[in-house]
């Protein structure tokens, strides 16, 4: 299935879709570069960097797919850069301040773990540039993934402040860890021409599935039901506008300036 | 003089010699991005494959091949695209682009088994001195391409390039 194969709805629901997923790699991409010279090691420095670069990398692709369906001569930087903050898409788990390393590592191994599933779900969409873009941004993935994985084991077993840290972190994003999977609307649609190959709520299923024996051998909690479903993805807080009037301030400067 | 339309195979043997940006010592083909090179008439048409998708040096890459293309070819017109049609995977570095790699002082990539797991704990050679007992400092590196690895041989630090 190519774009100009796509149903009117199934088109509507995959640019959603895209949104979603470009807005949530945009701003944890944008979050951990603010890790960027101020990270608590040098080589987690590198690696945040690294992380963010990745991050945005896809966050650009997904945008470029996108473009190439809404047809409306806005180009990957200007949908990601050009709408109001409370144009954007992403999970409300992203909202929350960058704060400490341990909400760090708590809300990459949340959202990351979340993020693997969806992009399992799609590695046989039956819409071909998306299943090809998943397939290699999960190479890509496998090493974030192990990153985050080594820290939260790490925090969790230090006792004392690193695992005090790490849940009350835990504690904070838990209400909104589920954001990431939460039903996107029109998404029968997604199922019904095979773009994903589950609805959301077998894909929250299958991520606590996979999170769940490592929380349990890290004696941490297992985040709760999504609260607030019907805002999983808007009405954004004050830390994002905050994020995203910084990383936008450059391009605002001068819209019309080629870079 | 008329100017002939090079063939798939020339055009290929130019492009050997477009450098990769951020590792000069590695033609893009030795790299392994060339996906296609396809000619018609008096167009042209070469696929390439980006290393990792947040590459910043696509546009570059890009433009390098455009300009070698310009003076092979001077009358055909060149399309240069990038596609994720099929996933650029280290297993497709050329031997002779791992030599280039390590003589530059770049750790090959630890091979993947059919799974697509990474050891990345490998006993992985160092360039410098040939030793095994080399370790994984980071996963991360300079470049989304690249990790850091140290000798505890010869007590070298060295860039590996990334298995994906």
């Amino acid at each position: 299935m190519t774009a100009a194969e796509l149903l009117p709805a199934t088109r509507a629901a995959v640019e959603l879709l895209l949104l979603a997923m470009a807005d949530d790699e945009l701003v944890i991409g944008w979050s951990d570069s603010e890790w960027t010279g101020i990270a608590p090691l040098l080589e987690e420095d590198v690696a945040m960097s690294s992380l963010a670069q990745d991050e945005l990398g896809h966050a650009r692709a997904l945008y470029e797919l996108l473009a190439g369906l809404v047809d409306d001569d806005r180009d990957a930087d200007a949908i990601a850069y050009d709408r109001p903050p409370e144009g954007h898409f992403h999970a409300r788990l992203l909202d929350h301040p960058t704060g400490d390393w341990a909400a760090t590592i708590a809300r990459r191994y949340l959202y990351e773990t979340a993020d693997a599933v969806r992009l399992e779900a799609l590695a046989r969409s039956a819409w071909r540039p998306l299943a090809e873009l998943v397939a290699k941004i999960r190479r890509e993935e496998r090493y974030h993934l192990l990153h985050v994985s080594t820290w939260l084991q790490r925090l969790a077993s230090a006792e004392g402040e690193p695992r005090r840290r790490l849940l009350a972190a835990l504690e904070d994003l838990g209400p909104d860890a589920a954001s990431v999977l939460a039903p996107l609307p029109n998404e029968l649609a997604l199922e019904m021409a095979g773009v994903v190959d589950a609805p959301s709520a077998t894909l929250d299923g299958r991520w606590r599935a996979a999170i769940g024996p490592t929380l349990e051998r890290l004696r941490l909690p297992m985040p709760g039901p999504l609260v607030e479903a019907l805002s999983a993805r808007s009405d954004h807080s004050d830390a994002f506008r905050s994020l995203w009037s910084e990383v936008t301030s450059v391009r605002s400067s001068d819209p019309a300036a080629t870079w | 003089m008329t100017v002939s339309t090079p063939s798939a195979a020339e055009i290929r043997e130019a492009l050997a010699e477009v450098a990769d940006p951020e590792i000069p010592a590695i033609s893009i083909v030795d790299l392994g991005i060339v996906r296609e090179v396809a000619v018609e008439g008096r167009r042209i048409r070469v696929e390439l494959l980006p290393t990792f998708v947040g590459c910043p040096a696509l546009d570059v890459i890009r433009d390098a091949v455009r300009e070698r293309l310009g003076r092979l070819a001077p009358g055909c017109s060149a399309e240069v695209e990038f596609t994720f049609v099929e996933p650029w995977t280290t297993e497709r570095i050329t031997p002779a682009g791992r030599e280039a790699l390590r003589a530059s002082g770049l750790g090959p990539p630890v091979p993947a088994d059919d799974l697509g797991l990474i050891d990345l704990q490998a006993p992985l050679p160092c360039p410098y001195c040939g030793s095994r007992r080399t370790v994984l400092e980071n996963a991360f590196g300079p470049t989304a391409c690249r990790s850091i690895r140290y000798c505890t041989s010869c007590r070298q630090p060295f860039e590996q390039l990334k298995t994906v």
